[in-house]
């Protein structure tokens, strides 16, 4: 006779990949990490501590709601370092902590956990923080400092704000920074948007991981990347014109990162494609005519909200579908 | 190129514990025991009492319903006892045990077919009797699958997709038995008086694919047919797309789409029926998991119970967490080893510990694996999240009634959620409401 006392009876399937929350979010932190180190090379140490200090916030937000409102503990699945790392990269590096710590309580309070919790904010989090920070302390959200400028680790920044290439394509002239240097990122702006080249190896990483497909990633970069071709807004010929729309502020950060938030972005395969390419052409439109000069972000949140509807015209056609036959029309006149 | 469909996942495929070992035969047990009830349709009714003498072959169990396949005994000796019994989906059902007499008399009445001077209700009829029936796993009776497609079928499939994990009984058949299952592939075509019968083995069976070659036919009436590694390619609705691009329409039979399948050892038993007349008696289980000392393929008498599979194995390296009847994905869970083995009894496993992580809260991420992995096109996150409190006009919409139940969605979520609990929930829910109306 054979020991039976420990068998279990459930339901099939009786076997698991061995993917969890948890592992995802890990690789999407690995791939961030190119990014915030080429931050700060160009930024220096400042840019390491504004990432840590909301790293940190983000983690202890999550912690201290789930712990007031006696909620289960869901730090461990390492979503709220993604939301810190990704606030703190759409900052300036001179951002003041103090604000870097607000951005987060907004955003992993109120966008993420009142609507409770991982999962369930139809707003990307690092994008609803940054957007709230934009709109409450828009001269430090706009305050970009020179590249290797020495700024205080932990102090606030005196600096005078200079052009980043995104200001320059905005009154329709080529930024002043050679092709290269964009792409590398040796150029102004948000902590971890300014190397495309660093955030396109993260986006190897997620898309080896099979963290992430290419349907969204690629339908937002190529709309930008046409339209910015068939409409340059300035000189300089249209491919150069669409390499540097390409290269500069929140694009590849935006799409590789930020857009393909699970949680804020469509389920259903056609409907990425669709959210995509929505993405596309409200970034677009928000840098030709928007007031800001950045359209990424609000294109992002735009879209967000309308996840929902996506789903609805995308749901994938079932296996199996019958067209239902319609009947012919001198049937139906007949019939009245 | 291999064939395949749109969806599906690719687990580990566990196979090499046993796709490497020969078909051991399993010496017939002391007493067998034959539940009523080995395929989808109306139990069978006993037509033996106990203090029969039975011989090796002969019918003892019927049914007149439509969808029914008669039982037979699959020793000689003498009826003991007709009780209910165990057996592996749930509770007990009613059984003919039958004490072995160690003589394998067979029924005096059982000799070769020839199918050339047989009318088609005729074959109908021969297969009927002979119990067969879809050995895949599903035990639907191939006499009715074969009367309700002629005329309407010009697809006959062979199933050899075999896309459960672990799982390598027809793996081995193809490799030891391949005449068996090319000839099985002829007669079919005869039946169905079809030009073609197509072979569809997936490429993770590379050794099979030489051994099949040898036996094809000239004439082409037998062509083989490789298909990607993928779960869940041995669907029947989805080796029909993957060999001929036809997609069964939602709610009906594979032969309204022009297709018949038959799994590979189905057509093996076939074929045995023809050229020797016998009756569905054995089977060949694959018995593997990391609980199995060593992991075998073995052959064994339908109605052996469960338990001397194991002792054949070695038994247990650790008392087993989890015993499984069939494959790992769509098998049955066990708690007693009484049971015995049955038609569509193709894997019998049991795991040392749980191969599924589970959460204690689990979340929707959003990620749509799960939405990319459905092998239907559904979208099962939704359709878990309106299970239990949702409105049946959601679950509904979201073509709940579609699912097959393969499983897929559940092994990808990496948040763990039980979607495949909440989908049968969700079933249910919709398929009272429809009663109701």
């Amino acid at each position: 006779m054979y020991d039976l006392s420990q068998v279990k009876v459930s339901n099939s399937p009786h076997i698991r990949s061995e993917d969890n929350t948890r592992q995802i979010m890990l690789d999407v932190i690995i791939a961030l990490v190119p990014a915030l180190a080429l931050a700060i090379f160009v930024f220096g140490a400042r840019a390491l501590v504004v990432t840590a200090v909301s790293v940190i916030g983000c983690v202890f937000f999550e912690w201290l709601y789930n712990k007031l409102l006696k909620k289960p503990c869901t730090i461990g699945n390492c979503s709220a370092i993604v939301t810190g790392m990704l606030l703190a990269y759409t900052l300036p590096v001179t951002a003041p902590l103090w604000m870097v710590l607000i951005g987060d309580l907004f955003a992993i309070v109120i966008v993420k956990s009142l609507f409770g919790g991982i999962g369930k904010n139809f707003m990307n989090p690092a994008l609803g923080g940054r957007a709230f920070l934009m709109a409450s302390y828009p001269v430090f959200m706009t305050m970009w400092s020179k590249v290797h400028t020495a700024l205080p680790l932990f102090g606030s920044c005196d600096v005078t704000s200079s052009a980043t290439p995104l200001s320059f394509l905005k009154e329709g002239r080529l930024p002043d920074v050679s092709m290269t240097d964009a792409a590398l990122g040796m150029v102004g702006g948000c902590i971890g948007e300014v190397s495309a080249l660093a955030l396109l190896v993260g986006g190897v990483w997620l898309l080896y991981r099979r963290v992430i497909s290419l349907r969204i990633p690629v339908a937002f970069i190529g709309t930008v990347a046409v339209l910015t071709l068939i409409f340059p807004k300035g000189d300089g010929g249209a491919f150069t014109w669409m390499a540097y729309e390409l290269l500069s502020g929140g694009l590849m950060l935006g799409a590789i990162f930020m857009a393909t938030d699970y949680a804020s972005s469509p389920v259903t395969p056609r409907g990425q494609i669709i959210y995509g390419v929505g993405c596309g052409v409200l970034t677009v439109l928000i840098r030709y005519f928007g007031s800001y000069p950045e359209g990424v972000s609000y294109a992002i949140l735009i879209m967000n909200c309308c996840v929902f509807l996506i789903e609805k015209i995308s749901q994938p056609v079932k296996f199996g579908y019958v067209k239902p036959v319609k009947a012919p029309k001198a049937e139906k006149e007949a019939a009245k | 190129m291999a064939h395949t469909f749109k969806g599906g996942i690719h687990p580990d495929d566990k196979k090499s514990a046993t796709s490497g070992k020969a078909i051991e035969l399993l010496p017939a047990p002391a007493q067998v025991v034959l539940p009523m009830s080995m395929h989808i349709g109306k139990p069978c009714e006993p037509i033996v009492k106990v203090g029969d003498h039975v011989y090796l072959g002969q019918k003892i169990a019927d049914s007149q319903a439509p969808v029914s396949s008669p039982i037979h005994a699959s020793v000689s000796g003498t009826v003991v006892a007709v009780e209910p019994r165990p057996y592996s989906f749930g509770s007990e059902i009613l059984s003919v045990v039958i004490e072995n007499d160690f003589k394998d008399e067979k029924d005096p009445s059982i000799h070769p077919l020839d199918i050339d001077s047989m009318t088609s209700e005729e074959i109908v009829q021969a297969v009927r009797e002979a119990g067969i029936v879809g050995h895949g796993g599903a035990t639907f009776p191939t006499s009715v699958k074969i009367s309700s497609g002629l005329g309407k079928v010009d697809a006959v499939i062979i199933n050899g997709a075999e896309c459960e994990p672990y799982v390598t009984s027809d793996h081995r058949i193809m490799l030891e038995y391949p005449w068996e299952v090319v000839g099985g592939g002829k007669l079919l075509a005869k039946i169905f008086g079809v030009p073609e019968v197509k072979l569809g083995v997936e490429l993770n069976k590379q050794d099979a694919f030489p051994k099949l070659q040898e036996y094809l036919p000239e004439d082409g009436t037998v062509k083989l047919y490789p298909l990607v590694t993928k779960y869940p390619q041995g669907s029947e609705k989805h080796i029909i797309k993957a060999l001929t691009g036809r997609e069964v329409p939602s709610g009906k039979l594979p032969a309204d789409a022009g297709a018949a399948v038959f799994n590979t050892d189905t057509a093996a038993a076939i074929y045995r029926l023809f050229t020797t007349g016998m009756p569905a008696i054995r089977r060949i289980v694959t018995v593997s998991g990391s609980a199995i000392a060593n992991p075998k393929n073995l052959e064994c008498r339908i109605g052996t119970p469960v338990e001397n599979l194991i002792d054949a194995c070695g038994g247990f390296v650790a008392p087993p967490n989890k015993l499984i009847m069939g494959g790992p994905m769509m098998g049955m869970p066990q708690y007693r080893l009484d049971i015995p083995v049955m038609k569509g009894s193709n894997g019998f496993l049991a795991f040392c510990k749980d191969e599924c992580t589970t959460e204690e809260h689990p979340a929707c991420i959003r990620c749509g694996k799960c939405v990319s992995a459905c092998p239907m096109h559904l979208m099962p996150t939704y359709i878990y999240q309106c299970s239990d409190k949702g409105e049946v006009a959601d679950l509904e919409y979201y073509n709940t009634l579609d699912c097959i139940q393969c499983g897929a969605c559940t092994y990808v979520c990496p948040a763990k959620l039980p979607l495949m609990q909440g989908i049968l929930v969700a079933k249910q829910r919709v398929m009272d409401a429809r009663k109701k109306k």
